[in-house]
């Protein structure tokens, strides 16, 4: 029989909170489609951690259980799968868009002649449609400037991973879930990458998370001598400075200080974003602020597409302006 | 060491966004080009282990003849030749799927007996940040995605991948191997005038896409893009206009008295 199955992440020792959006969007998928959902996930059957999985009750929850997968590599996770898909045979696979999912992911569709729908932000499902009408995947283009949408066509299984932040989490729901342990057959000689331990390089000394106002600065500053004018606004704001990637690349803030997928998720009172387009890499680790302000001279910049308030402009003449009216107000 | 460096032309990031008259891309007319960024990480690394190690960089890019220019700024930073795959127009690579195009890069490399294949970790323009991956699998070898550093060691490769919030981890694998290259990791090199003038004289072998996918088994494609669109805003941005001061003040209103945060 035909479902959607989906794959989660421990993060942890829980659950990860993309994996539940994941999760969301398998049910979405499901219901539209008149499919039952089976979660996956790399773990051995006792772990508690399989208890935890609540939402609407899924048929059958799969624990993916070999020494050989207890870390991480692109070719153990890629074999497995594969062979809980063969096993399975699910007509949607679904896996949050993390690190780790796009390290093996693509290597897995392909393995079926398939291809992964990447960072998928929505689905039209097409519920209560001739069935022949495939599903219609939604997912980002040119740095998030253009949405584009998407279908699959033929008749093998269909590859999707979600973007954090683009499906809101179910709500717990009470159901019996069948844990089935899975047993992959792995050889370690298919294991071709050897992992270290992940390790974090530097301890964090600035917790963006604590600041209730964050001005943060992107590519528009231009360079490193430019920084002051954005310092002082945030002095006179009485907040941290935080910055986009491009910016702790270049070395001119610490990393510590990055905003973004690669770097912290933060969700102050205030978020100002000065000088950034707002790529879909930065959206995601700080669209949950409250009150989200931009400076930006392209006004087509996707940082408009969440801000609440916006000032086009150049931010050389914009930021110093603000700076002198937040002092003025506060004195 | 012998390293490919798979190389694309994207719109610059700050081209202006109009949808052209098929509805499933950007109307290209005025629109500037430039080499995906983490691709030139990926060309600078594959740079530098040459430097470290001697051996061959080869380029390979697909695209149409416009991206030519592309693969001379690479050429002229170091590359020592390089092979475009050359699309007949702005819409015939449109017609593959990732894997349809990934097929063409491993139909164009297959004699190639690379050591190392870099690229980068995503485009600019698609975002599908799998090229690399499937490649690897295509080609049957061993990958690693979002790479920072590269060392080689006497039985293969020693990487630095980044993990999620500002996590990191280190690979050993051997090769040849495909790595996707995360950007930021070294400063990008400027081609020097020498440069320039040397690229003039390196080899650029043209393939056109119609070959490579005559030979190309089963490249029909499984995911189809219908239409792209202007997207939807999230929330309700109030533009404060004006001058650069009367902008600031009524800002500062807002924060004041709206969201109360001063």
């Amino acid at each position: 029989m035909s479902s959607v199955l989906i794959f989660l992440e421990i993060k942890d020792r829980a659950i990860s909170r993309i994996s539940w959006e994941a999760m969301a969007a398998a049910h979405a998928l499901g219901e539209g489609r008149g499919l039952p959902v089976d979660v996956a996930l790399t773990a051995s059957p006792d772990n508690p951690i399989l208890a935890t999985i609540h939402g609407k009750a899924p048929r059958t929850v799969y624990a993916i259980d070999n020494p050989l997968l207890h870390a991480y590599t692109s070719d153990g996770y890629t074999a497995s799968c594969a062979q809980l898909i063969e096993h399975v045979k699910p007509a949607y696979v679904v896996f949050p868009h993390t690190y780790q999912v796009r390290d093996f992911a693509p290597r897995l569709a392909t393995r079926f002649h398939q291809v992964l729908i990447s960072d998928v932000t929505g689905i039209e499902t097409h519920a209560g449609a001739d069935p022949s009408v495939p599903p219609t995947f939604i997912r980002q283009l040119l740095q998030g400037k253009l949405n584009a949408e998407y279908h699959h066509t033929g008749s093998g299984v269909c590859f999707l991973s979600v973007q954090a932040g683009a499906f809101r989490a179910d709500e717990p729901e009470a159901g019996a879930t069948i844990i089935e342990p899975f047993l992959p057959q792995l050889d370690a000689a298919q294991i071709r990458v050897q992992p270290g331990e992940p390790f974090r390089a530097s301890a964090q000394t600035v917790d963006l998370n604590s600041a209730a106002i964050l001005v943060s600065v992107g590519r528009g500053i231009k360079e490193e001598a430019n920084l002051p004018i954005v310092q002082e606004l945030a002095t006179a704001l009485g907040a941290e400075l935080a910055a986009s990637r491009p910016i702790c690349d270049n070395g001119w803030l610490p990393m510590e200080r990055q905003v973004g997928s690669s770097g912290q998720t933060v969700a102050p009172k205030v978020y100002l974003a000065v000088g950034i387009s707002g790529a879909i890499q930065h959206l995601v680790g700080m669209k949950g602020s409250q009150c989200i302000v931009a400076i930006n001279k392209d006004e087509n910049a996707p940082i408009f597409e969440v801000a609440d308030y916006g000032i086009v402009g150049d931010l050389f003449e914009v930021v110093p302006a603000l700076t002198a009216a937040i002092r003025k107000a506060k004195a | 060491m012998k390293i490919i460096v798979a190389i694309k032309q994207v719109p610059e990031r700050d081209a202006r966004i109009r949808i052209d008259a098929s509805g499933k891309w950007i109307d290209l007319q005025d629109v500037e080009f430039a080499m995906n960024e983490s691709d030139a990480y990926a060309l600078e690394e594959a740079l530098q282990l040459k430097e470290a190690h001697g051996g061959e960089v080869v380029v390979l890019s697909a695209g149409p003849e416009r991206a030519g220019k592309t693969i001379r700024e690479a050429l002229a930073k170091g590359a020592d030749r390089a092979i475009h795959i050359q699309s007949a127009d702005e819409t015939e690579l449109a017609k593959f799927d990732a894997l349809g195009v990934a097929r063409l890069l491993a139909a164009a490399i297959k004699d190639e007996q690379a050591d190392l294949i870099l690229t980068g970790l995503q485009s600019d323009d698609l975002g599908l940040g799998q090229t690399g991956v499937i490649l690897a699998e295509l080609l049957g070898l061993p990958h690693a995605t979002l790479i920072l550093k590269i060392e080689k060691t006497e039985t293969g490769l020693k990487v630095l991948r980044e993990l999620e919030d500002g996590w990191f981890l280190h690979l050993e694998l051997p090769t040849p191997a495909v790595l996707t290259i995360q950007s930021g990791n070294s400063k990008l090199r400027y081609a020097t005038l020498m440069g320039i003038k040397k690229a003039k004289t390196k080899e650029v072998k043209v393939i056109s896409v119609a070959d490579l996918a005559a030979n190309a088994p089963d490249s029909k494609p499984v995911v189809l893009l219908d239409a792209v669109k202007l997207p939807h805003k999230q929330r309700t941005t109030q533009i404060l206009g004006g001058t650069p001061a009367e902008a600031a003040a009524a800002l500062v209103e807002k924060l004041r008295f709206e969201v109360r945060a001063i």
